[in-house]
């Protein structure tokens, strides 16, 4: 049997998380009943012109840089046109041969190995309007407050050989893009969508086979899923010796297969040419290596960094840099209080675990997210600080989090409210510790014949008498005595 | 050459409709375009700096702040048929 080689490249397009429209003032919020966010400039209106967003070319600019490219001194924008309702003006404004950004790569942890994929290019575009598509009425419902927003189109080389390098490719770009704070990049709003170019060759082989390009892939895993399938189904097709014909195929997640979209082949002649109601601009030296002042640490360097200043293992860094915001808490957090891995464990675990069930997903501002109130690095470490010094059992602590998260108070609010502190005085353990021996007698002989370790369910008994109050530690010393020395 | 296939591919791209007779006179009228760009091809611009407007004009910005907008009301009001907010078109879907 002949071995295959599979040659993946992606298109990704990034919606800015700009205020306002790339060429005119609307806002850019999702959500919002349909049209309301529209003026004659995006609405295509004869006599109106375009201005650009000058934070859209900032932000193209800073995109360029993390990705290594080259950036263009000469700017300009050119016309693509084709006709479909959610383009207004029946062209969209987008470059084509002088793009913002082109040439450039980046290095992506794949398996055991990084790789170093490549960039084609990135470009400044203008967003399309949404269709909403109503078969019982046979016609299309067209809102157009999407269209003029801005995107950035970023093209890699295809040097991905596996479905798998391309959901690793894909993923690193998302969080370098969100360190940029350019985009929230999140794909089930459509700020980030991905397009996926795709085939196969004889191992061995130099040239690119016959490519499909896939498309509606709407989460990262439909990406992985819809690779792996046409993969099979490419390889298929050329071991029976059938012909691969280039093509865009829908991939329909219900049924989890690709479909051909034969229909839009001839739509490929767009005619582009230059925009001519926007003027060029030049970018110098001067404006890029101001720009690149402010980048910041990207994700990868943050991350050799906390591994050797730390001393935090691979897994622990890796969770914490998947959020820049996390990441730079934690950091706040040891300037607090200078014990990184206790801190480390504590986001990683119980404060990342109630973000998690408050919000669905990851997003660039986990912190602040909607249903929570935010610690700030000195609320969180005293709370810390209080586990530390026995003031209030780990398990206490848990739950201080959640309501400190709940209601913002700080945790020495919440421990006086509700009389939380952590017991640890015999005396007033010593009811507590009687009542449990005597109630679970079983266990308690069980306990003389020999079982220490059913010691712990009766610490366990005790902790729940006293609402996680009592210290374990304690507890289960004192059980110990009474019941061996009795 | 342009020929009449030339002028009805491009027509359709475009949603404009030709007849015959028409496609036959623009394909005429397109060649005589086409002829004179060859001309101007043929010229020496050696000596002409590259452009690519018209207008002695660059780095023309706004900055990202918001303006208010037409609103649902006033923007579906151009609309030919709408329903619900939004522009109502011939079914498009694939």
């Amino acid at each position: 049997m002949k071995q295959y080689e599979t040659v993946i490249g992606l298109e990704v397009h990034l919606q800015l998380s700009t205020q306002t429209k790339i060429f005119c003032g609307c806002s850019t919020e999702f959500g919002k009943d349909p049209n309301s966010q529209t003026c004659p400039i995006c609405l295509g209106l004869p006599g109106t012109l375009p201005v650009l967003n000058k934070k859209v070319l900032e932000s193209a600019i800073k995109i360029g840089l993390a990705l290594n490219c080259k950036i263009n001194s000469l700017v300009k924008f050119d016309r693509k046109n084709y006709y479909y309702p959610d383009l207004p003006k029946a062209y969209q404004i987008s470059q084509y041969d002088f793009p913002i950004a082109h040439t450039g790569y980046l290095n992506v942890k794949t398996g055991d190995e990084t790789k170093k994929l490549g960039i084609t290019r990135a470009h400044m575009e203008e967003d399309a309007g949404k269709l909403i598509h109503d078969p019982a009425i046979k016609s299309s419902l067209v809102d157009y407050n999407r269209t003029g927003t801005p995107l950035v189109e970023i093209v890699s080389e295809p040097d991905m050989r596996s479905p798998q390098e391309a959901y690793d490719y894909l993923t690193t770009l998302k969080l370098h893009m969100q360190y940029l704070d350019v985009s929230d990049c999140d794909m089930e709003k459509g700020s980030l969508r991905c397009d996926a170019n795709v085939s196969i060759r004889e191992e061995g082989q130099t040239k690119l086979g016959t490519k499909a390009e896939l498309k509606n892939l709407n989460s990262f895993k439909a990406v992985k899923s819809a690779l792996e399938f046409e993969v099979a189904r490419q390889i298929k097709l050329a071991e029976s010796g059938e012909r691969i014909v280039q093509e865009t195929r829908l991939w329909d997640e219900s049924k989890q297969i690709t479909i051909s979209m034969r229909s839009k082949e001839e739509a490929h002649d767009y005619r582009y040419f230059p925009e001519p109601d926007l003027v060029p601009f030049m970018v110098e030296k001067e404006d890029i290596k101001n720009v690149r002042t402010t980048l910041p640490e990207s994700p990868s360097k943050k991350q050799d960094r906390f591994i050797k200043n730390y001393k935090l293992s691979t897994y622990d860094v890796d969770v914490l840099v998947q959020d820049r915001k996390i990441s730079d808490f934690f950091e706040e957090c040891v300037k607090e209080y200078n014990q990184p891995k206790k801190i480390c464990n504590w986001i990683i675990g119980p404060l990342l675990q109630e973000i998690n069930s408050n919000e669905k997903g990851i997003s660039n501002d986990r912190l602040s997210g909607i249903n929570l109130v935010a610690p700030t690095a000195k609320t969180f470490t005293d709370l810390i600080i209080k586990v530390e010094d026995g003031t209030i059992s780990n398990l206490v602590g848990k739950s201080v989090l959640t309501s400190m998260l709940d209601r913002g108070k700080t945790s020495a609010e919440i421990i006086k409210e509700q009389n939380l502190a952590q017991v640890s005085d015999e005396g007033a353990l010593e009811e507590i510790v009687a009542t449990v021996i005597a109630e679970n007698s079983k266990i308690v002989e069980q306990i003389k014949s020999g079982k220490e370790s059913a010691i712990g369910f009766l610490v366990g008994q005790s902790m729940k008498k006293t609402q996680g109050k009592a210290n374990p530690k304690k507890i289960g010393e004192m059980i110990k005595r009474r019941i061996l020395n009795d | 050459m342009i020929s009449k296939k030339d002028v009805q591919y491009i027509s359709h791209l475009s949603r404009i409709y030709t007849d015959d007779h028409e496609a036959e006179a623009l394909a005429k009228n397109l060649e005589g375009i086409l002829t004179y760009i060859e001309k101007l091809k043929k010229l020496d611009i050696k000596n002409v700096k590259p452009t690519s407007h018209v207008l002695p004009l660059k780095n023309v910005f706004r900055d990202d702040i918001l303006k208010e907008s037409l609103g649902q009301k006033n923007a579906t009001k151009i609309a030919v048929k709408s329903e619900k907010g939004s522009f109502k078109v011939p079914q498009v879907i694939e």
